[in-house]
């Protein structure tokens, strides 16, 4: 199963509703406003600094450009549309808009 | 700006690009400008995410506002603040936010002046108006 997160982890709690439902394996992609939980050492950065250890994290690579982030959590893998393509061809998708 | 125009605020409390919301809201910023009223502008929550440094929007295909930003004192927008509290929270330091502005004799970059809460209360307490984004 592919997870999207589209939502700031500040602004509302779709990144850890996902999480609590997402299964081992199950693989997390942040986009848009989602990407502000690949930042490190911020308020919401022990979210995804945990889900690593159970899940591949993306982060879309335009979305943390256009918001200046570089400095991200270990393990947060940056992808490219055409990654989220391929992402999309091999999994079942749930959006947590 | 005269100081007997009405006191009003604007309130950016969005992360920006993935909505319109800061985007408008910069725009009014331009608008109130052009009056004669006592205008503030304060970024707090998500909305201190607007003034990270090293933006770049290419890859979305949209040109982003951060030009505009720089240009507020140019058109004498300088009550320009941002809580404290909000960019920690970021991770984002306070000597590394986008400036609004450069100082006309030293080109020195003005910056949004950083603020606790209660400081950002009190100002909010005297308002004629807010304007919320």
């Amino acid at each position: 199963m592919l997870h999207t997160v589209n939502k700031s982890p500040f602004q509302n709690s779709a990144l850890e509703n996902c999480l609590r439902v997402a299964q081992k394996g199950d693989v997390i992609l942040l986009l848009e406003d989602g990407v502000y939980a690949a930042s490190a050492g911020t308020a919401r950065s022990s979210l995804i600094e945990q889900a690593v250890k159970q899940h591949t994290v993306y982060a879309i690579d335009a979305d943390l450009k256009a918001r200046g982030l570089g400095n991200l959590i270990k393990d947060v893998r940056v992808a490219s549309y055409g990654d989220f393509v391929d992402l999309v061809e091999q999994h079942p998708v749930h959006a947590w808009l | 700006m005269a100081a007997t125009g009405k006191k009003v605020m604007v309130t950016v409390r969005k992360a920006p690009h993935g909505s319109i919301y800061v985007q408008e809201s910069i725009e009014v910023m331009f608008i109130f400008a052009t009056y004669d009223m006592d205008l503030s502008v304060v970024f707090m929550d998500d909305g201190v995410l607007a003034l990270h440094p090293g933006q770049d929007t290419k890859g979305l295909g949209i040109k982003g506002f951060m030009a505009s930003l720089g240009a507020l004192v140019d058109w004498e927008v300088t009550k320009v603040y941002v809580d404290r509290q909000s960019l920690k929270e970021r991770n984002i330091a306070e000597d590394a936010i986008i400036s609004i502005g450069k100082d006309e004799e030293t080109d020195a970059p003005i910056r949004p002046k950083v603020l606790d809460s209660a400081e950002i209360a009190a100002m909010m307490a005297v308002q004629h108006s807010l304007v919320s984004f």
